[in-house]
């Protein structure tokens, strides 16, 4: 809890102090092709809220810490936790994600290859990917169960992302792992997004129509390698905004519906985030390299 | 258990203090020379030539060049400079070399960026916004030759 608290301090401080240059899509779950820039750091704050049937709705927050390594390679961090309305809240682990962008121009399908260990409890409910057989029943344990179980997994993803008259169109597929002995878990994330004007105003602006993205997403677990396909899987559809603001900062949001009697009857995400361009080397200038 | 999680977060606010600092450092020095020696041009010349060929349609927007200067100033002036003379991390857009390429091929080079060596692709932003930044490159004076002292 205290943690969380100074987690959840730290992460406004640094929203709030420092300028920053971003330009988020509006997605939560799909990822398109685009890297973070060479030696920037995106901070982000993230919470998802959902119904929950037969127990307590939650909060699921997230702290994420996006790095440009090059301009073919981003790494991430993340620590979650949750709060269970009449239970409790929890930190629940933290995850370790790369994508690597292996053609250096762009086609009309750009793929981008992603890579994620996560060392989290069964108690964390970010649904950042829904996978196998995910449904909402999982999440109606009492945290001091759930928090005893770990799951370290390796998840997997193929992005395939293309972009066309303003539009972007994105495909995820998902396989994780868990490295204690259990089946392949597949899904799917996809996702199309559109700026809300296509050229800029020649004066600065704040609400203006180029500042704002809409997109929806949708996105479901595929089974496992024993049960592969629809049975006792959630879907989800989510309409999503983002908005570009002075300095950089971007905010997101997006409610989602469930598709099915397996999923959440509503989700609730939104984020903050903002990018430090220059944060590698400002770093490698404070340990004594040369420009 | 309490004790890795105060760990992570000590951890955590010393990178960020660090980061702090060094911003701060940063923005008292004085912006780093621009080393046109680093760079090359070579990737304009890689652009295809039906890209080349592609005309600005906002060649006669007026406002296409101060909208070109918002977003340069959102997405490039971090690492070509304010001015677009360059900086340690990027070559000046001032240079013979971008002033004589087409429109077509600095709207090929933005879109495709040169991944390889660290400027990011820009097809995230809309193709208006790019031949946008286009036109604003364009409507840059070539720097100004260096000042040669005079000598009696």
């Amino acid at each position: 809890m205290r943690s969380y608290i100074i987690a959840l301090f730290l992460a406004s401080f640094f929203l709030f102090a420092l300028p920053l240059h971003s330009q988020e899509r509006p997605y939560f779950v799909v990822y398109d092709h685009y890297l973070e820039e060479p030696g920037s750091l995106e901070i982000a704050w993230q919470s998802s809220y959902a119904a929950q049937r037969g127990s307590g709705d939650f909060l699921s927050s997230l702290l994420e810490f996006e790095y440009g390594v090059t301009g073919w390679w981003s790494t991430e961090l993340y620590l979650s936790g949750q709060s269970t309305l009449s239970d409790s809240t929890v930190f629940t682990g933290v995850r370790w994600e790369n994508r690597i962008r292996p053609f250096a121009r762009e086609h009309w399908i750009n793929p981008v290859l992603y890579v994620e260990f996560e060392n989290v409890n069964a108690a964390d409910k970010s649904m950042l990917a829904v996978a196998g057989h995910d449904v909402e029943a999982g999440h109606g344990e009492p945290n001091a169960l759930l928090r005893a179980e770990r799951e370290r997994e390796f998840e997997l993803k193929l992005i395939l992302s293309s972009q066309a008259k303003g539009w972007n169109i994105s495909e995820n597929i998902i396989a994780i792992k868990n490295i204690s002995n259990a089946p392949w878990e597949f899904g799917y994330a996809l996702g199309v997004s559109r700026p809300l004007a296509l050229a800029a105003s020649p004066r600065p602006c704040v609400a203006c129509r180029e500042n704002f993205t809409a997109g929806l997403e949708l996105y479901g677990g595929l089974g496992d390698r024993h049960n592969f396909g629809l049975p006792n899987t959630s879907h989800y559809l989510a309409p999503s905004l983002a908005w570009s603001l002075p300095r950089g900062l971007a905010v997101r949001v997006s409610p989602g519906f469930g598709l099915n009697s397996h999923s959440h009857r509503f989700l609730l995400r939104w984020s903050l985030a903002r990018e430090f361009s220059g944060f590698g080397p400002a770093l490698r200038r404070l340990f004594g390299a040369r420009p | 258990m309490k004790t890795p999680a105060f760990l992570r977060c000590t951890a955590l606010a010393l990178l960020l203090s660090a980061f702090l600092h060094s911003r701060a450092a940063a923005q008292t020095n004085p912006p780093a020379a621009p080393a046109k020696s680093k760079f090359d041009y070579l990737e304009l010349a890689r652009a295809p030539e039906k890209a080349r060929k592609r005309p600005n349609p906002l060649e006669n927007n007026p406002d296409a060049p101060a909208a070109g200067r918002k977003l340069f100033e959102k997405h490039c002036a971090e690492c070509h400079g304010p001015d677009a003379s360059g900086t340690a991390k990027a070559p000046s857009l001032r240079a013979p070399e971008v002033q004589q390429a087409t429109p077509g091929a600095l709207f090929w080079l933005i879109t495709n960026g040169v991944v390889r060596k660290g400027m990011p692709v820009w097809s995230r932003l809309p193709e208006p916004q790019r031949w946008q930044l286009v036109r604003f490159l364009k409507s840059l004076a070539p720097p100004e030759p260096a000042t040669q002292p005079v000598i009696n």
